[in-house]
């Protein structure tokens, strides 16, 4: 196949591209110019790749006023396909009227499929551009209240994008 | 020249030849990583430079395992000759002219036997036994596979190789490779160097192939085409055997790079070094560095050609040997035997 896409023939090459040499010369010449463009790949410990706002890392809760969105309905954890949220309600004076008692996403069954997101009606819940995660333990990697919520100024980026494209 | 120079300078050469290959194969991971945009090896030390170094260790401190079915005193010996056979050849490669230094004339070649090239094709063409060996002392069909590949390529390319070398060897009229060298050390017409690659260019593409297929490179690593033989004739090996098959093949891959160098780059030769007006000491120098740099511009290229040209089917493996290269360098011979008879 050449680069528009049209078969080429054996018996319909030229001399010079039956000769093989200058083609393998040509292939070099491109070969060599790789070697000066930029690097794909990140020093990882040092440089760290700053995902953009469509990336769906770990799914965090939106926390305003010092506090979360979410009015516990319960929507998220039953779409979960991986089921890996569990919501327990309580009532809250607030004018919100529910709130989360028990918030818990364990981080190993998560696929980060964002359907949780998908299906808030409060966009209580998005998926940040978080992605390291390391855990030493089964335990450890069951998230509570206290490590998924986070200040709505720092997710600006994702809802942003939420808003523009849902 | 006393006994006890030859020994220091075996030495010399042994310990740069290994360093070198060493650095090579970091050398070959970091290129190969920046063509395919990668940054590559560079935690261990600065740039990644005792990345070689600790891998050696590593190997060192492995398991030795040989397969409970292999027969182990073949299996042991197989790496020694691979290792042997790669670095034997360095010893008639003349790798600089002659140094005077503390009143001895040395000349910066070990061995020089008057029928260097002979000696050169004998023992690379004994390298194909450790491969075989290897492949077939294993008791693993993978392996089998692969040392069979390779004893059938390397005996059909070494034909092609012998019979481009003719070629040079018609125009130097002679064996030793110190006097093929001195002969291209002159000028044609008077200002470009008497290179072989440009009386023989012919010969020089043909005996490239050809070291490209002995040293079991890409695009001819049919002996250890992973997607199909696993690794194949080194599949069994482990640690420091595996080791010396990797410290062999790199050795394999300088020493063709040296050969081409010598047989036709102009080994040492320095073009217009005589016009500079050095002293004898540093124009020595010069030239052995024109030498290494030589070489080293060659394995650029062989690491070059790796990362652009795809494996070759087996048959076509065979075609381009027997069907292309063999006759070109059967007429490269016939042509320069009625050039010569006619300008001389």
């Amino acid at each position: 196949m050449s680069s528009n896409g049209k078969m080429i023939r054996k018996k319909d090459l030229t001399f010079w591209q039956r000769l093989y040499i200058p083609e393998i010369l040509k292939g070099m010449r491109l070969t060599i110019a790789q070697m000066f463009r930029r690097k794909f790949t990140y020093n990882y410990p040092e440089e760290r790749f700053s995902p953009p706002a469509p990336f769906r890392g770990r799914p965090v809760l939106v926390e305003e006023n010092g506090v979360e969105r979410c009015v516990a309905c319960g929507l998220c954890s039953r779409v979960c396909p991986a089921l890996a949220i569990e919501v327990q309600a309580a009532e809250t004076p607030l004018e919100k009227e529910r709130y989360p008692v028990k918030f818990e996403i364990n981080m190993v069954r998560c696929i980060f499929c964002g359907f949780c997101e998908e299906v808030c009606p409060e966009e209580a819940i998005v998926m940040s551009q978080e992605y390291e995660l390391v855990f030493g333990s089964q335990d450890e990697a069951v998230f509570g209240k206290d490590k998924l919520l986070v200040p709505a100024e720092k997710l600006h980026d994702r809802l942003e994008f939420l808003r523009q494209h849902r | 020249m006393p006994f006890w120079i030859t020994l220091i300078q075996i030495a010399v050469v042994i310990g740069v030849l290994l360093f070198s290959v060493m650095q090579i194969a970091y050398i070959e991971r970091r290129i190969s990583a920046f063509i395919q945009n990668r940054v590559g090896p560079n935690r261990t030390g600065p740039y990644g430079l005792l990345q070689m170094p600790a891998d050696v260790v590593k190997l060192l401190l492995k398991e030795d395992i040989v397969p409970k079915n292999a027969t182990k005193s073949l299996h042991d010996l197989a790496p020694i000759i691979s290792i042997a056979v790669a670095l034997s050849t360095f010893a008639v490669i003349p790798f600089g002219d002659s140094i005077e230094l503390f009143g001895y004339q040395i000349r910066l070649l070990i061995a020089d036997v008057n029928v260097g090239i002979l000696f050169l094709l004998a023992i690379t063409s004994l390298g194909v036994y450790g491969i075989t060996l290897a492949g077939w002392s294993s008791n693993n069909k993978y392996s089998l596979l692969g040392g069979l590949r390779s004893s059938a390529q390397l005996i059909s390319y070494e034909l092609s190789m012998g019979l481009s070398i003719i070629g040079v060897l018609m125009i130097a009229e002679t064996l030793r490779l110190d006097q093929i060298v001195q002969k291209q050390a002159t000028y044609l017409g008077g200002w470009l160097p008497a290179w072989n690659i440009f009386l023989q260019p012919v010969a020089f593409v043909i005996f490239l192939v050809s070291a490209f297929a002995e040293t079991n490179r890409l695009p001819f690593d049919l002996p250890e085409a992973e997607p199909e033989l696993v690794a194949g004739y080194h599949t069994e090996y482990t640690g420091l055997k595996f080791g010396l098959f990797m410290l062999a093949e790199y050795a394999n891959m300088v020493t063709a790079c040296a050969v081409t160098t010598t047989l036709f780059l102009g080994g040492w030769h320095f073009p217009y070094i005589e016009y500079l007006g050095l002293s004898p000491i540093a124009e020595s120098l010069l030239k052995v560095a024109a030498f290494c740099i030589k070489v080293a511009f060659m394995v650029f290229f062989f690491i070059v050609v790796r990362w652009t040209i795809p494996r070759f089917r087996y048959d076509q493996l065979m075609n381009l040997g027997w069907k292309v290269l063999l006759p070109l360098s059967l007429a490269n011979v016939l042509v320069t035997g009625f050039v010569i008879l006619l300008f001389s």
